[in-house]
C-alpha cells in the first residue's frame, strides 16, 4: 500500500457535463421538464396551442380572401380582408387629404429622427439632432396642419392611427416633464406648492379620463371667451397630458421616497442647491428606478387615446367602427379589431422592450 | 348667458349618466330639465358661417357610416345634405360633427351643432324637459325580435321561456318586460353590452332570440351567412319615432328644419324625383308642386330662403323615397321594407302637410 502522499497528483480534463444538461435536451429539461407538475403543464400547453395556432392561421391566411369589393364578395370561411385595399388609407390618416398623405409620412419619419437621440448615445451629430428634436413639434405642426405655403388641413379631418400616435406621443413626450415637477412640488417644503400638487393630482386621479375628454370638449368652450376656440386635438392633448402626468408624478414619487436620505445629505453636503442636487444626484437614480412604472403610464396612455370618439375624434378603432357600420362590411368588426390590435401590440410591445433594454443598460452604470 | 347656464346644465347632467352604456336611440327618462329660450338666430349664424353643422352619429348601419373615399354618408347624412342645400345652396357645405349618445343633447344645446339629425326618438321629456323641437319624424322605427326558423315560433308572444340576448341598460330594456309582462310570458335575459356583441352571442346560439330596433335587427339580419334561416317576429313592441331636432325658441330656424324635411316627404308623394325635377320645372298642372319648385306662389320667400330652397333640397340626393331606397331600402343590404315609413297614400303613415 504506498501512501497518498506517493501518488503524483494527476489533473484530469474537466469532463463534459452529462448530455442531458447541455443543448437543446438540456435547456428542454431545465426549462419544460424540470419537475412532474411542469412536464404535465408544458404537455397541456403544447396541446393547447396545436388546438390555437392552425385555427388562428387558417382564419387569419389560409382560409382568408383578400380580393372582393364588398362583403358579398367574401366567400371563404375564413377572414374577410378585402376592405383593406379600399380602407388602409383611412385606418392610417383618417380623413386627411389624399395627395396631401405624403406629409403625415415624412413627419412620421422625422420623427425617429427627433427621438433618437433621446432615446439612446452614439447617435452621429447628436448634438445637432437634439437641436432638430426641439424644433421637431412646430416642423411637424406644420408639416399636418400647413401653413408656410402647404395647404392648411383642418384638424378634424386628422384620424385614424395618425391620431393615435400625435395625441399618444404628445401625452407622453409632455406628461414626463410634468409628472416630474409635479412629483417634486408634492414633496416641496412649501406648503402652497405642494397643495396645489397634491390636489392637481388627487383631483385627476380622482376622475376617469373618458371624463375628463367630455369636460374638455363640452364645458371648456364655454369658460373661454367666445372668439377664442382651442382646436379639439389640442384640448384632447391637454386632457391626456393631464391625466397622464397625474399617473407619473406617482409613479415618480415612488422613486424619489426609494432613494436613501444619505443621498440627499451628501447632496447638500456638497453644497449644492435644491436643483443641482435633483438634476445631478437624486433625479437621475429615482427615474431609473421608475422606468417600469413609467413605460407602463406610457403604454396606458397610448391605448387610452382610443378614448378620443367621445369627443367624435375618430381614432383607428373610430375609424373601424365607421367603416362595420357600412352596409357593404357589415359584420367584419372581428378582422378590423384583429387589425386594429396588431398597430397597438407593435407600439405598445416596442416600448416595453425599449424600456427593457434601458433598464439592463443602466444597470450597468450603478455605483 | 343663457345659454351657457343651459349647457352647464346639459353637460352636467349628461356627465352623471357617462357612466351608464350608451344607449343608442331610447329616452333616459331620468334626463335633466334645461328649459331654454335660446334668442339666437342659428339661420344667420348658417349663413354667416357658409357651413352647417350637422350632428350624426359616430357610426349606425343605413344612417351613418364612412364610405371608401372617407365620405359619411346614410339617412341621417341625407338629411343634413338637403338642410345644407336649401340654406345654403350646396349639400357639400356641411361639416359633420360626430357624437355619441351622451354627448348629443350637450352639443346641440351648446350650439356646437345647428340640427342634430342622429337617430334620436321624439319623446316627451326631450321635447319638453331637455328644451328642443324636434321638426319631425324620419323614420319611425320599433322595438322587434328575431329568432331562429327552427324554433318553430311564429310570433313573440310565443316566446313563452326563451332566452332572450338584449343590451342593459336601455329602455330596450324596459319594453321588454313591459311587453312579456303585459303577455303573461316567462323569459330569461342574457344581459350583453353592446349590438355588436349581442350579435355574436345569438349566432353563438347563447340565447334563442335577440332584440332591438327593427332597422338594427336589418342590418344585424343582413350579416348573416344564413340568414334565410332567421326571422322578424311581425310584433314591434315600443314606438321610436326617429327624427332631427333644433334648439327650442328659434322657430325661423326650427321651420326651416321641418319644412326642408317636410318637403322631401312631399316630394315623393307629388311624383318629384332627382330625375325628373328639371322637367317639372318648367311647370305643372299640379300648383302644389309648382309651389314647392318655386315657380307660383313664394313659399321660398316665407322662409327667409331663395325660391327655389327645396329645388336644391331634393337636387341633393332625391326626395324621401329616394333616400330611403338608397341607404334602407329592399335593394341594399339592410333590406327594410317601407312599412311604416310608407307614404299614408301607400298604407304607411307618413304624411306631410300641404305646401301651401
Amino acid at each position: 500500500m504506498s501512501s497518498p502522499k506517493d501518488t503524483p497528483n494527476v489533473y484530469t480534463a474537466a469532463r463534459p457535463p452529462p448530455a442531458a444538461s447541455v443543448g437543446l435536451i438540456g435547456w428542454l429539461r431545465q426549462n419544460l421538464f424540470s419537475s412532474f407538475s411542469n412536464t404535465i403543464l408544458t404537455l397541456v400547453s403544447i396541446y393547447l396551442l396545436s388546438l390555437a395556432i392552425p385555427a388562428v392561421l387558417d382564419w387569419a391566411f389560409w382560409s382568408s380572401q383578400v380580393s372582393g369589393d364588398n362583403r358579398f364578395d367574401c366567400k371563404v370561411e375564413g377572414a374577410c380582408w378585402a376592405w383593406l385595399d379600399q380602407r388602409l388609407g383611412q385606418f392610417l390618416f383618417g380623413f386627411y387629404p389624399d395627395g396631401e398623405r405624403w406629409r403625415v409620412i415624412l413627419a412620421f419619419v422625422l420623427l425617429f429622427a427627433a427621438l433618437l437621440p433621446w432615446l439612446t448615445t452614439g447617435v452621429p451629430g447628436q448634438r445637432y439632432l437634439r437641436w432638430f428634436s426641439i424644433a421637431y413639434p412646430f416642423i411637424a405642426t406644420v408639416l399636418l396642419a400647413g401653413g408656410f405655403g402647404l395647404e392648411q388641413v383642418p384638424t378634424d379631418k386628422f384620424g385614424g392611427f395618425m391620431l393615435n400616435l400625435i395625441v399618444g406621443l404628445s401625452g407622453i413626450v409632455l406628461s414626463l416633464p410634468v409628472g416630474i415637477l409635479l412629483a417634486l412640488g408634492r414633496q416641496s417644503k412649501l406648503p402652497l406648492i405642494r397643495w396645489l400638487c397634491i390636489g392637481f393630482i388627487e383631483a385627476v386621479r380622482g376622475v376617469p379620463l373618458i371624463t375628463l375628454l367630455f369636460v374638455s370638449n363640452i364645458l371648456l368652450p364655454i369658460f373661454l371667451p367666445p372668439d377664442v376656440t382651442l382646436d379639439s386635438i389640442i384640448r384632447v392633448i391637454i386632457m391626456v397630458t393631464a391625466f397622464a402626468s397625474a399617473y407619473m408624478a406617482e409613479v415618480i414619487r415612488g422613486g424619489l421616497q426609494a432613494i436613501p436620505s444619505g443621498q440627499y445629505e451628501a447632496a447638500n453636503a456638497l453644497g449644492l442647491n435644491y436643483w443641482r442636487s435633483m438634476r445631478l444626484i437624486v433625479l437621475p437614480q429615482a427615474l431609473r428606478i421608475s422606468i417600469p412604472g413609467i413605460v407602463n403610464t406610457f403604454i396606458g396612455l397610448f391605448k387610452d387615446t382610443t378614448l378620443v370618439i367621445v369627443i367624435g375624434l375618430f381614432d383607428i378603432l373610430g375609424i373601424a367602427n365607421a367603416m362595420v357600420s357600412n352596409p357593404d362590411w357589415l359584420g367584419l368588426s372581428t378582422e378590423t379589431y384583429v387589425f386594429v390590435a396588431v398597430f397597438f401590440f407593435v407600439v405598445c410591445f416596442s416600448m416595453s422592450r425599449y424600456s427593457m433594454w434601458l433598464e439592463r443598460r443602466l444597470s450597468g452604470q450603478r455605483h | 348667458m343663457k345659454r351657457f347656464t343651459i349647457t352647464i346644465a346639459a353637460a352636467v347632467l349628461t356627465l352623471g349618466l357617462a357612466g351608464c352604456d350608451e344607449n343608442e336611440q331610447k329616452a333616459e327618462n331620468t334626463e335633466p330639465a334645461a328649459p331654454q329660450a335660446s334668442s339666437t338666430n342659428t339661420f344667420e349664424e348658417v349663413k354667416a358661417r357658409g357651413v352647417l353643422q350637422c350632428g350624426i352619429n359616430t357610426g349606425l348601419a343605413g344612417f351613418a357610416y364612412t364610405d371608401d373615399n372617407g365620405k359619411w354618408a346614410g339617412f341621417d347624412v341625407a338629411y343634413c345634405r338637403a338642410l345644407a342645400a336649401a340654406v345654403l345652396g350646396d349639400p357639400d357645405k356641411v361639416k359633420y360633427v360626430n357624437l355619441t349618445g351622451k354627448n348629443r343633447f350637450p352639443a346641440l344645446a351648446s350650439g356646437e351643432i345647428d340640427v342634430l339629425s342622429r337617430n334620436t326618438t321624439w319623446t316627451f321629456s326631450r321635447d319638453v324637459k331637455l328644451g328642443f323641437t324636434f321638426v319631425g319624424v324620419s323614420y319611425y322605427d320599433g322595438q322587434g325580435f328575431i329568432g331562429r326558423k327552427k324554433l318553430g315560433v311564429k310570433s313573440a308572444k310565443e316566446l313563452d321561456g326563451a332566452s332572450i340576448c338584449i343590451q342593459t341598460g336601455t329602455t330596450t330594456e324596459l319594453n321588454l318586460a313591459d311587453f312579456f309582462r303585459v303577455n303573461k310570458i316567462k323569459y330569461e335575459p342574457v344581459p350583453i353590452e353592446t349590438n355588436e356583441e349581442a350579435r355574436k352571442a345569438y349566432l353563438a346560439e347563447r340565447c334563442d332570440v335577440y332584440t332591438t330596433d327593427a332597422s338594427g335587427l336589418a342590418a344585424t339580419k343582413s350579416t348573416f351567412a344564413d340568414a334565410d334561416k332567421h326571422m322578424v317576429f311581425p310584433e314591434i313592441i315600443s314606438k321610436e319615432p326617429l327624427g332631427p331636432l333644433v334648439r327650442q325658441g328659434d322657430d325661423a330656424w326650427a321651420d326651416i328644419a321641418r319644412w326642408t324635411l317636410n318637403a322631401l316627404i312631399n316630394a315623393e308623394e307629388y311624383g318629384v324625383t332627382s330625375a325628373n325635377i328639371d322637367e317639372m320645372l318648367k311647370g305643372t298642372k299640379n300648383p302644389e308642386i309648382n309651389r314647392m319648385l318655386g315657380t307660383e306662389g313664394s313659399l321660398g320667400e316665407m322662409l327667409g330662403l331663395p325660391k327655389d330652397w327645396a329645388v336644391k333640397a331634393l337636387k341633393a340626393g332625391g326626395n324621401y323615397g329616394e333616400i330611403f331606397d338608397r341607404y334602407l331600402g329592399e335593394k341594399t343590404p339592410l333590406g327594410l321594407s317601407r312599412g311604416l315609413n310608407a307614404l299614408w297614400s301607400n298604407g304607411g303613415i307618413l304624411y306631410a302637410p300641404p305646401m301651401r
